[in-house]
């Protein structure tokens, strides 16, 4: 086996793609980078997340960005489960950008397996304080006191006292070391497993103002900021003076930013780009968008301005025919096996658009600038390294940068590029008042940091037997020589790397001017549809039902994963699939002409995820997704079954939108504007059954906001093609004539 | 000067006649359950009542309501004890929670001509509203539970606007 040697800047963008939980792998320098210059080499304090009243009511400090995923309660419920209150008794408070929470990161569903252990030892470490308070009160031995329902006992003397009581002196006792204290058995959990609702749920219905664009500061103005269209682009004049003289505008500028760097870097953890162009600043959002109507730009585009997606596609056909730039991966002999007559060998080309994020609530951000210090608003999924750009940017220390981080509507990955955070300082300072920058949709649809786009030139062989006996992928990407643009890239542990042995791909880049960037389930998103698209397409070459194809395919003995690498469990895989197939009555139900039935697996982000679609296809190419059957392996708990459920529900129904999604360029400008253009499910289209099996294993627990979407695309496209022959091998399948009905 | 009642009360504005109700709902009236999502009347997220009739707010100018009567989220009930809001909460609906005002305001004015919809009927009235988290299957099955919450109390039908339709408040919420 060969692996390409790459080196170490492109292995961290290659390994911090979200296929087979990398993220995980990285996390200490994830961690680190996403806490900004400085991560916490300090322990957690339980004093930072507990805070309890005389009267009991318990306030737990929530840590990560609260974007539709339940963070804001399933946290806190680790630590009210340890420290023994009931949940009826808990309040929760958002935590501002602090190293002293340990890092702040939402995103790569980490916040389940980064913070299983550290909010349950968080809450054991405040229960070990307040009994150490009860024990000295009652000049017992702690080993005597119990804890429930927040309140110590002393079961020999029949005393007790309540957490309330005992919180100031246990705020004296020495804080334990969280990596000893002793934590519950999982058979007494009372919180963890149960379905809380959000805590702010009754404020979204009753329409209280919680999100980044509700945000009111006393005095705030409102910006626009109308950016170069064309990556790299600087603004070099406008009609400044007809701007401001236009009703309700009190400012218009230009802001010159900062190059942006050429060489792919990763706007994830580094500098998220300050980008050039035209700021309005008004008393209202709308004068400042009317406004904008009325502005005249002059604009330098530079390199980037003739940038063209049909010009793109017909490099990669090229470039696919031409040898490839590197090998990524290389087990045993392709060439040998497709050379000998006794496999029967598959071609086929598969096309990955870029797409958007398109939250539905725009990007916005809060900033007040005064006195030399800064304060900001914002739902930044990463917002300590937020405060560091930002900090650095103004040239500030950050401890002059406060973050108050609030409730984002979706994040979706695009919260976690604090470019916002930047424009939102700069405009604030500029204008020596609070300003509320908000984006137009139309801003958030063409200034993204994209899921990126590629061409991957698919081969493969099976055998007599039916065995898959050689794979080859040449994937043509985007980047320049051995760095892909940001998650524009490819694993080369993925599967079915290590399972068939003859394995090999390759890939060429071109270069690209455009932000790419996490979207949720990031290179999975699209990697997975490939990938078990040309299973199936394989399965159906050698005859063979398709998930009896993907059972022996997973049967087969793995090569050993070298170092750093992650790749995923054939045991916990096969579970999954078995699961999916029970469940689903696969094999085993008649389905009337033009409905089929198709399966896809994949593992990212530490969870292994097998799904069966249902759908019909009419005569026009309508598709309806009659049922989706989830088989999930996220290890031994289930935090919030509820919030689990909903959240494997909407990713399967966000990955349906993926296949109707498209962003192109034009002129080096991104040509889609909004919904219309960039479209996504409706009510009447989402399959209106989701079935949700959680297979519980002896692992540790991790996350759920990413990995039930991959496969959900593959499942589809391959029972489109058992109901009507026809193989998806382009995205958006518009392009082939299907749609959902 | 353009005159208008909002949620029972008379509110006035004296700014452009051109601006979208939705911004001054928000930014004007400080009355921020009303989301922007897309400015073009193709997301939903802005849906508010005129005269009990699901409107855009944001392709509205607020000129079009002069003298009308409109209902915002924050007017259906004082506390969230609509039937659509308890349903709404029973069954864990929201996940971001961006899109629900919008939706919540379909579903009621679905639900004052509709009493008990079908899943067709459902889909119709909803198709306008996007759910970018995917809680479709949630808000379809609240809906029907709106419903039955609603027949279960007959003296009350399920209109919007404050004082119709409140069950008795529920204790011990968070």
């Amino acid at each position: 086996m060969t692996i390409a040697k790459i080196n170490r800047r492109s292995f961290l963008k290659v390994t911090a793609l979200a296929g087979g939980g990398c993220m995980l792998g990285l996390y200490p320098k994830a961690a680190a980078l996403a806490q900004g210059a400085r991560p916490a080499a300090a322990p957690l304090l339980p004093a930072d997340f507990i805070r309890i009243a005389p009267n009991g009511i318990v306030t737990l400090t929530a840590k990560n960005t609260e974007i539709g995923q339940n963070v804001l309660n399933t946290l806190p419920m680790l630590i009210a489960e340890e420290l023994d209150v009931d949940w009826k008794d808990v309040k929760i408070v958002r935590a501002d950008a602090d190293n002293k929470y340990g890092p702040q990161f939402t995103g790569g569903s980490t916040a389940t397996p980064m913070n299983w252990e550290p909010m349950r030892q968080v809450g054991a470490a405040g229960r070990q304080m307040l009994i150490a308070a009860a024990a000295n009160t009652w000049s017992v031995a702690a080993t005597e006191c119990s804890t429930a329902s927040g309140r110590v006992h002393h079961k020999a003397s029949n005393r007790s006292l309540g957490y309330g009581e005992l919180a100031a002196k246990a705020a004296t006792m020495p804080v334990p070391d969280l990596r000893s204290v002793k934590l519950k058995d999982p058979k007494d959990y009372k919180i963890i497993g149960t379905s809380t609702i959000s805590v702010e749920t009754k404020d979204i219905l009753t329409g209280k103002p919680i999100f980044g664009i509700d945000v009111t500061v006393p005095g705030m103005l409102y910006a626009v900021f109308q950016r170069t269209p064309v990556l790299g682009g600087k603004a070099v004049s406008a009609n400044l003076d007809a701007i401001k003289a236009l009703k309700g505008v009190k400012h218009a500028f230009i802001v010159e930013g900062r190059p942006l760097r050429n060489d792919y870097p990763n706007y994830l953890f580094e500098d998220p780009g300050f980008e050039s162009g035209v700021a309005i600043v008004a008393d209202s959002w709308w004068a400042a968008q009317s406004a904008r109507e009325k502005l005249e730009v002059k604009w330098d585009f530079g390199k980037w301005g003739a940038q063209d997606s049909v010009e793109n596609a017909k490099k990669a056909q090229e470039l696919s025919q031409q040898p490839a730039a590197r090998t990524l991966r290389q087990d045993g002999d392709v060439e040998a096996v497709f050379k000998r007559d006794d496999v029967k060998a598959i071609e086929g080309k598969y096309v990955i658009p870029f797409i958007a994020h398109g939250t539905m609530e725009p990007q916005n951000c809060t900033a007040h600038f005064k006195d030399g210090k800064l304060e900001i608003w914002t739902a930044s999924q990463i917002p300590q390294n937020g405060r560091t750009m930002v900090a650095q940017l103004l040239k500030l220390p950050e401890s002059d940068v406060t973050v108050h981080v609030v409730r984002g509507g979706g994040g979706f990955g695009r919260r976690a590029y604090n470019d916002l955070m930047l424009d939102a300082a700069w405009i604030s300072r500029t204008v020596a008042a609070p300003v509320k920058l908000i984006w137009s949709r139309e801003d958030d649809i063409q200034h993204d940091y994209y899921r990126c786009g590629g061409f991957q030139f698919m081969k493969g062989a099976v055998d007599k037997d039916g065995k898959l006996a050689a794979w080859h992928d040449h994937f043509v990407g985007y980047g320049e020589g051995n760095a892909f643009a940001h998650d524009g890239g490819f694993l080369p542990t993925e599967f079915p790397a290590r399972f068939v042995p003859n394995y090999r791909v390759q890939s060429s880049v071109m270069p690209l001017g455009l932000k790419t960037g996490a979207l949720r389930a990031p290179y999975s998103n699209s990697t997975a549809w490939v990938i078990q698209s040309f299973i199936d397409e394989l399965a159906h070459a050698a005859g063979k039902d398709p998930l009896q194809f993907r059972l022996e395919l997973l049967a087969m003995p793995p090569t050993d994963l070298a170092g750093r690498e992650t790749g995923l469990d054939a045991s916990r895989m096969t579970g999954v699939v078995k699961l999916v197939a029970e469940k689903s009555g696969w094999g085993k139900r008649t389905l009337p002409k033009g409905t089929a039935m198709g399966v896809a697996f994949h593992y990212s982000h530490r969870g292994y995820f097998a799904e069966v679609a249902e759908v019909t296809v009419n005569a026009n190419k309508k598709i309806k997704v009659n049922k989706v059957w989830v088989a999930a392996d996220v290890g031994s708990h289930i935090i919030n079954p509820s919030s689990a459920e909903t959240q494997v529900q909407g990713a399967v129904i966000d990955g349906l939108s993926g296949m109707i999604q498209e962003i192109t360029l034009k002129n080096g400008a991104v040509v889609q504007s909004n919904y219309k253009q960039h479209p996504m499910l409706r009510m009447s289209q989402a399959p209106p059954q989701i079935e949700v099996h959680f297979l519980k294993t002896n692992n540790s627990p991790t996350g759920l906001g990413e990995p039930a979407l991959p496969p959900i695309l593959p499942a589809v496209c391959n029972a489109i093609f058992t109901a009507t022959g026809e193989r998806i091998r382009t995205m958006p399948m518009t392009k082939q004539g299907f749609s959902f009905a | 000067m353009i005159r208008l009642k909002v949620n029972g009360k008379n509110q006035q504005f004296d700014g452009d006649p051109d601006t979208p109700l939705l911004w001054v709902l928000r930014d004007e009236l400080d009355l921020k359950g009303t989301k922007f999502g897309c400015g073009m009347g193709l997301c939903g997220a802005c849906t508010v009542h005129v005269n009990g009739q699901p409107t855009r707010a944001c392709l509205t100018p607020v000129s079009a309501v002069s003298n009308k009567s409109l209902t915002t989220i924050e007017g259906i009930s004082p506390d969230g004890s609509h039937p659509v809001q308890v349903a709404w909460q029973e069954l864990d609906v929201p996940q971001c929670g961006y899109c629900q005002a919008g939706q919540i305001m379909s579903a009621c004015a679905l639900l004052a001509k509709t009493p008990k919809p079908t899943d067709a009927e459902i889909d119709t009235a909803m198709n306008g509203n996007l759910c970018r988290c995917g809680t479709y299957l949630r808000i379809r099955a609240a809906i029907h539970k709106a419903a039955e919450l609603t027949a279960s109390n007959p003296a009350k039908p399920a209109n919007s606007g404050a004082g119709a339709n409140r069950l008795p408040r529920r204790g011990g919420n968070k």
